[in-house]
């Protein structure tokens, strides 16, 4: 089909439907976070992104065909390739044999939190969620670099004005949206700190928190949103949540022990991994949320300066 | 009976895809992916308590307010789409 | 408990499923989003007090609540929404008859 805006509702329905089966699958953690991401900020951030491209894909001029024959042969091939691997979900495969034990086994007691997952992920693996943290960062300050222009001063004048034009026609949206705002935040809180006992974290709650933001820059309208959520103090967000996280990991190099090795933190042990693992949760989430926010007005902030100044100003 | 609402509701989704695969205007399609976000709500409530892990509520409560905010996402900006379009057709 | 639980689930997925039915027959866009937006709201209130009904946890309970009060935000406010976005750039009914005022376009 060639209508992109029904291609993007129908990834929206895609997303949900495989958060769904991870949820049958019974790996929760995975499922909050495909439902955060890829019904709610992806399908926004595609929309944004064909308002400037326009709404129809332009005719190609040849014929897949080629590119199809190959993609048929490369994937039986890899298909093929699979059949001689152990069934999914066999207690006996060698992947389940020599890492997962331990992490199951022995995580209550050496870090003592009831989730493996934020424990793994925080604890064991702390380097490599340190990598995907500094890959998040890169990728806003990729849309910084790119994307942001300069705004002019007589944009701001007119935000009384458009208020007011548009309130009437989202006044019951308006409405809700300030009643639920607060509600949304809240619960972005509250998925980061229950993370260890729950499922949750902080890329989830991050993309939450983002969220709610995206929810109001639409409704009321972009001027009004960069004025109560400054540019500069988001960037300096993103990069203290980074900071935060790394500062954890010196902390400990600081104190004798290695990188990232959380005993270090406190006189408990456990007492200390529980406090490293609150600390880069909330690094994680910082940085997440506000890399959301910059990405989501850098985008739609090109719209309003697109050839189609007709419609209403967003 | 938990089991009978579950399958109804897996009905009642397919219905909903197929609706937004067939449907002439965006806004059929935008209504079928709503439907669809809410009845997501309802299979994952419900499997959570066929599986016995209440934790699945937590992922309930964001695919609500997940799929508000996309639908008032598409509205907002699928309005300078059609505005275009009905200026076209005016000219 | 149970059977009075089982009595709500029962409305509840009846509801979902005319609902569903409604989406796929109905003619026209303004009368499918009728069958949705109703039964879509009300579904989703059985089959929750249903489940609350045989919930042992509080905290289990609490939650569900929440969720309920959510839905009977959300979900009138994104069909107004829908509806009035349709409303407001001229999506042509459908009418048998041609003696309404159905071309006003903006409400």
């Amino acid at each position: 089909m060639k209508d992109l805006l029904a291609v993007v509702m129908l990834l929206g329905i895609y997303s949900l439907l495989s958060a769904s089966f991870f949820v049958t699958m019974d790996a929760v953690d995975v499922a909050f976070t495909e439902a955060a991401v890829g019904a709610g900020v992806s399908t926004l951030l595609m929309l944004v992104a064909i308002t400037m491209t326009g709404r129809k894909e332009h005719p190609t001029r040849h014929k897949p065909l080629l590119a199809i024959v190959v993609v048929i042969i490369t994937g039986s091939l890899l298909i093929y390739g699979t059949l001689d691997m152990p069934r999914f979900g066999l207690a006996e495969a060698p992947i389940h044999q020599h890492v997962a034990p331990r992490y199951i086994n022995d995580s209550m007691q050496e870090i003592g939190v009831p989730n493996i997952v934020t424990s793994v992920l925080a604890s064991y693996r702390a380097f490599d969620t340190f990598g995907e943290v500094v890959v998040i960062f890169t990728a806003g300050m990729g849309v910084l670099a790119l994307l942001s222009m300069v705004r002019r001063s007589e944009d701001t004048e007119n935000i009384d004005s458009n208020n007011y034009s548009m309130h009437e026609q989202h006044l019951i949206l308006r409405i809700v949206s300030k009643m639920l705002i607060p509600f949304i935040l809240m619960f972005a809180f509250y998925v980061q700190f229950h993370g260890d006992f729950g499922p949750g974290g902080g890329f989830q709650a991050g993309v939450i928190f983002a969220s709610a933001i995206f929810l109001y820059t639409m409704l009321f309208g972009m001027n009004t949103a960069r004025r109560v959520i400054n540019q500069a103090f988001i960037q300096i967000l993103a990069a203290t949540g980074v900071l935060l996280y790394g500062s954890v990991g010196v902390v400990s190099l600081l104190n004798g022990k290695s990188f990232f090795d959380y005993s270090a933190l406190a006189s408990d042990p456990i007492a200390g991994q529980h406090l490293g693992i609150l600390l880069i949760e909330l690094g994680v989430g910082i940085t997440v949320a506000a890399v959301m926010i910059i990405i989501f007005f850098n985008f739609a902030d090109r719209r309003n300066y697109s050839p189609n100044k007709d419609s209403e100003n967003s | 009976m938990l089991i009978a609402a579950t399958i109804a509701i897996l009905v009642v989704m397919i219905m909903a895809t197929i609706r937004a695969i067939m449907g002439p205007t965006v806004y059929d399609r935008v209504l079928a992916v709503n439907m669809f976000g809410t009845k997501t709500v309802l299979l994952i409530s419900l499997l959570g308590f066929v599986m016995g892990r209440p934790e699945f509520l937590d992922i309930a409560i964001v695919y609500a307010l997940i799929n508000f905010i996309s639908v008032i996402g598409v509205l907002r900006y699928s309005d300078n789409f059609t505005l275009k379009k009905s200026e076209a057709q005016k000219k | 408990m149970q059977v009075i639980s089982a009595l709500f689930l029962l409305i509840g997925s009846f509801l979902c499923l005319s609902g569903g039915i409604g989406i796929l027959r109905f003619p026209d866009f303004y009368t499918r989003m009728h069958a949705v937006g109703v039964t879509d709201t009300l579904a989703t209130a059985m089959i929750l007090i249903g489940l609350i009904l045989i919930s042992s946890d509080f905290l289990v309970d609490v939650k569900l609540v929440i969720i309920l009060l959510m839905t009977l935000f959300i979900s009138p406010t994104a069909s107004h929404a829908l509806a009035n976005a349709a409303l407001h750039n001229d999506l042509a009914k459908k009418d048998k008859k041609s003696n309404d005022e159905v071309t006003s376009s903006n409400s």
